[in-house]
């Protein structure tokens, strides 16, 4: 347990690097950038009038889309990883099951594709 | 030591940042502070020894499903305003549901102190000379194959769902056809017109 745990120092220590960094950063531009907010200054910029709305702005319904079928891939990708250790072992019925579940998943991908989920326009 | 130290670090940053999502005024930063929630959890599941469950949390949830939320937030008109303004009124349902949570959460809990067989689960450790991914692989994809196969259908049932509802083709707009493309012929594009002088085509 420990000796698995000890594999993992290097990644704690780097998350260690990556949280004083990004915490120097913010502390460095606190103490050392001149700092003299004023309301005209920090507002928006729009050429002389004041701003109509918010730069925000309502994504397209397509980008979840394509978010959402990347994840089923995604997930796909993440069952075939402990499929490798049956396949070592020779086991068929293993291989066999992996395939019907790649099928029905093909099934969906055809779909995905007749339809033109994939095109953007 | 520095274990005990790694998972108190880890837990409370998960329960701080899990705060931070319910308190975060800017929704976006919620997302975010939701990441920070699984890259601790992916941290605590590594403390457990369950090192596979730790890297599928980081490459699917923070990957996958903390872009979608992203962008679920980002499609939602995030207008602050009105999002406080609702408090009140979904008061009931939201508290009958944190209320449901914890009934659930307290029954789990519950269960495992009472229950006799929790010891014993709590006493198999994974098979020490097997990695996390083995032991799963070595059940999963044969002993476990109905469950697996259920997974595989409960993934296509999102797939087609997502694109049944989210699929709109806009009207007349003009696709690329390859295959007609390259099929075109010279007759049907090149037409040689004799033209008499002073009459032009009509």
């Amino acid at each position: 347990m420990d000796a698995v745990l000890l594999e993992y120092l290097p990644v704690l220590i780097f998350f260690a690097i990556a949280l004083a960094m990004g915490i120097g950063f913010i502390v460095a531009a606190a103490v050392l950038a001149p700092s003299d907010p004023d309301p005209e200054k920090v507002s928006t910029y729009e050429c002389g009038f004041n701003a109509f709305e918010d730069a925000r702005m309502k994504f397209d319904v397509r980008f979840y889309l394509v978010a959402i079928l990347f994840i089923i891939f995604d997930l796909e990708v993440a069952f075939l990883f402990p499929w490798i250790f049956p396949m070592f072992e020779g086991n068929i019925f293993a291989f066999w099951s992996m395939m019907v579940f790649l099928g029905v998943l093909t099934v969906g991908f055809l779909y995905e594709w007749r339809k033109g989920a994939l095109d953007w326009e | 030591m520095l274990q005990a130290a790694a998972f108190y670090i880890l837990a409370g940053t998960a329960v701080i940042s899990a705060f931070m999502v319910v308190a975060a005024r800017n929704p976006v930063r919620a997302v975010l502070f939701l990441i920070l929630t699984f890259f601790s959890a992916a941290g605590l599941f590594v403390m457990l020894g369950a090192e596979f469950l730790a890297m599928l949390l980081v490459i699917v949830y923070v990957g996958a499903v903390a872009v979608l939320f992203l962008f679920v937030v980002m499609m939602l008109d995030v207008d602050f305003a009105a999002l406080k303004e609702g408090f009140l009124s979904y008061l009931p349902l939201g508290g009958a549901v944190a209320l449901a949570l914890v009934g659930i959460l307290s029954l789990t809990g519950i269960s495992w102190v009472v229950s006799d067989t929790a010891g014993a689960a709590l006493q198999t450790p994974v098979p020490p000379d097997m990695s996390n991914a083995e032991a799963l692989g070595s059940i999963l994809y044969d002993r476990y194959v109905f469950f697996f196969q259920l997974a595989g259908l409960v993934l296509l049932v999102a797939m087609i769902g997502a694109i049944v509802l989210t699929l709109r083709h806009r009207e007349g707009v003009r696709r690329q056809n390859i295959a007609r493309q390259v099929q075109r012929r010279r007759e049907e594009g090149v037409e040689l017109v004799e033209v008499k002088s002073g009459e032009g085509i009509g």
